[in-house]
Parts: structure tokens; C-alpha cells; sequence
């Protein structure tokens, strides 16, 4: 998405110090990411102890593994690769849900449904406080199904391209973008529930 | 939601919101959801989904998390780099 700037050049400075074992320097690469990483790794496995192992695991692999980094994609999306396999393998273990593959067919024959058509306000989100609305997008994108949840996670919260979130889950790019536009859909048809314009039932409180 | 032309749109919705579609269909899709109240509202909407989620701020890593965190790579990683000195 960025064009190399000074934020990369300094990254990859970063990276070249922590890779001959300047531990500060992979500090500072740690703290500017661990946020992150946190919220993908909990989007996707929907646990807090599994996101912090796979927080665990993400800086130590890459640390490891930081030899291997090019230097020609962003760190960061070098270890949203490593975070994004190492939470499947979290929900692969689990093993509880048959659907939790992300390679799981997609019925793409499916017609893409569209049930509830009502106008939203202009401002939705300020009905909410910050909490609440956190609440909300939170359990929203929680009961979409994980091969759509991981591909909105990374496109649409992570603000991956699209190349890129194909590449972190080995799908294809029309594979991503079907299944963001459902995903999407979905979403906006749960939040509709909370978002939508509210008219004469707006007294309803009472 | 049944027409042809309402079908067409949705499959187009994301290039439209991604702005990845070019002047051409740009305006095909503008002209359906001018002219379709249904389509307008499922645009509207879905364009709205996007921006709620993108103002969602990163929450911070629960303190203790972090922590945990510096100090497990500290104990596993200080050898590899005592051996790298």
C-alpha cells in the first residue's frame, strides 16, 4: 500500500539490527506491532489465551526465522503470515467445529442474500458509546464463519491488498474477494439491527 | 433485490468500494443505485460497515500480556544471541 518511505527504511534498519542480535532493536519491532497482532490472532481464534500464545509464538518464529525475511514485502505483513498460520493451527487443534478449515469449500453457487433492506443513520456508530460499539463489531465479525471472519480480518481491519491476504492464507484472489463480499454482506446485515435509522419506533425505549 | 441488474450490482459492490472499478462502471453502478432504492440502501450500508470497522482502534494488548510477552522472548531468545556474539 506505502510506497517505501522513511517508516520502511527505518523498519528494515530495524530488522538488520535485531537480525545480528540487537534485542532492542527487535523490542522496538515488537512493540510497534504486538497490538495488532494481539486483535488479528484474537479475531480469529476468539480466545484470549489462545491470542496471546499465538502472540508468543509469532515473535519468537520471526525472530527465528528473521534470516529469511526479504526485505522486499513489509515486515509487518511477513508476520501477519506467521500470526494468521499459527492461529489456524490454534482452531485446526481445537477441532470442536467442522467448520472451523479456512480451507473449507465455499458453496460459491450460493446466492449471495440480501434480507433485511433498511437505511441506516448518517452517523450510525454515535448512538454507542465506545464500549458498547466495540461490543458490537466485535460479535459481529465473531459469528461470521472463519473462512469469511479471517479474509474480512485481514482486509478489512488489518488493511492488507488483497495480494497480500491471498498470500497470508494461500487462497486465491478470486477466492478473497468472494469471500470478503460475503462476509461484508453479512455483516452489514447483522449490524443493520443496531444501525439502522430509527423512525417512528423512537419512542419505543419508553 | 431480484432483478438482474440488482445481482450484477452486488457481485460489483466491492470494486465499487475499494474504488478498483474504472469510469465505466463506476457510473453503471451509480446509475443502479440512483435508480434503486433497495440497492442504494445495501450500498449505503455495506459502505458504512466498512467505515465503522476501519475507525476501530487497535485495542492495547492488556498490560500484563505485554509484559508476559518481552520477558518469554527475552529468556528464549538471550541464548541465540549470546551465540550470535
Amino acid at each position: 500500500m506505502s510506497t517505501p518511505s522513511e517508516t520502511a527504511f527505518d523498519e528494515l534498519a530495524l530488522v538488520n539490527r535485531a537480525r545480528s542480535g540487537d534485542m532492542r532493536a527487535f523490542s522496538d519491532l515488537v512493540t510497534r506491532y504486538d497490538r495488532k497482532i494481539f486483535r488479528l490472532a484474537r479475531h480469529i481464534t476468539q480466545s484470549d489465551e489462545d491470542a496471546e500464545d499465538v502472540l508468543q509464538e509469532t515473535f519468537l518464529k520471526s525472530f527465528q526465522h528473521l534470516g529469511e525475511f526479504q526485505g522486499n514485502s513489509k515486515f509487518y505483513t511477513w508476520i501477519v503470515r506467521i500470526a494468521v498460520n499459527e492461529s489456524l493451527m490454534k482452531l485446526r487443534k481445537r477441532k470442536t467445529d467442522r467448520t472451523v478449515s479456512i480451507d473449507e469449500s465455499i458453496d460459491t453457487g450460493e446466492e449471495t442474500m440480501v434480507r433485511e433492506i433498511a437505511a441506516w443513520d448518517e452517523d450510525p456508530e454515535q448512538r454507542y458509546s465506545r464500549e458498547e460499539l466495540g461490543e458490537i463489531l466485535g460479535k459481529a465479525v465473531d459469528s461470521l464463519r472463519p473462512a469469511f471472519r479471517t479474509v474480512f480480518v485481514l482486509r478489512d481491519i488489518e488493511d492488507l491488498s488483497t495480494e497480500e491476504t491471498a498470500a497470508a492464507l494461500s487462497l486465491s484472489i478470486p477466492a478473497v474477494k468472494s469471500r470478503l463480499l460475503r462476509a461484508r454482506l453479512q455483516l452489514r446485515e447483522k449490524l443493520t439491527r443496531f444501525f439502522k435509522r430509527k423512525g417512528d419506533d423512537v419512542f419505543a425505549y419508553l | 433485490m431480484h432483478t438482474y441488474k440488482c445481482k450484477w450490482f452486488l457481485e460489483e459492490l466491492n470494486e465499487y468500494l475499494d474504488d478498483t472499478a474504472d469510469a465505466e462502471l463506476r457510473q453503471r453502478i451509480e446509475q443502479h443505485i440512483h435508480e434503486c432504492p433497495n440497492c442504494w440502501v445495501v450500498f449505503d450500508s455495506t459502505k458504512k460497515t466498512l467505515a465503522v470497522y476501519k475507525g476501530m482502534e487497535a485495542q492495547n494488548v492488556p498490560a500484563d500480556v505485554e509484559q508476559r510477552l518481552l520477558k518469554v522472548l527475552q529468556q528464549k531468545l538471550k541464548p541465540n544471541h549470546d551465540e550470535i556474539r
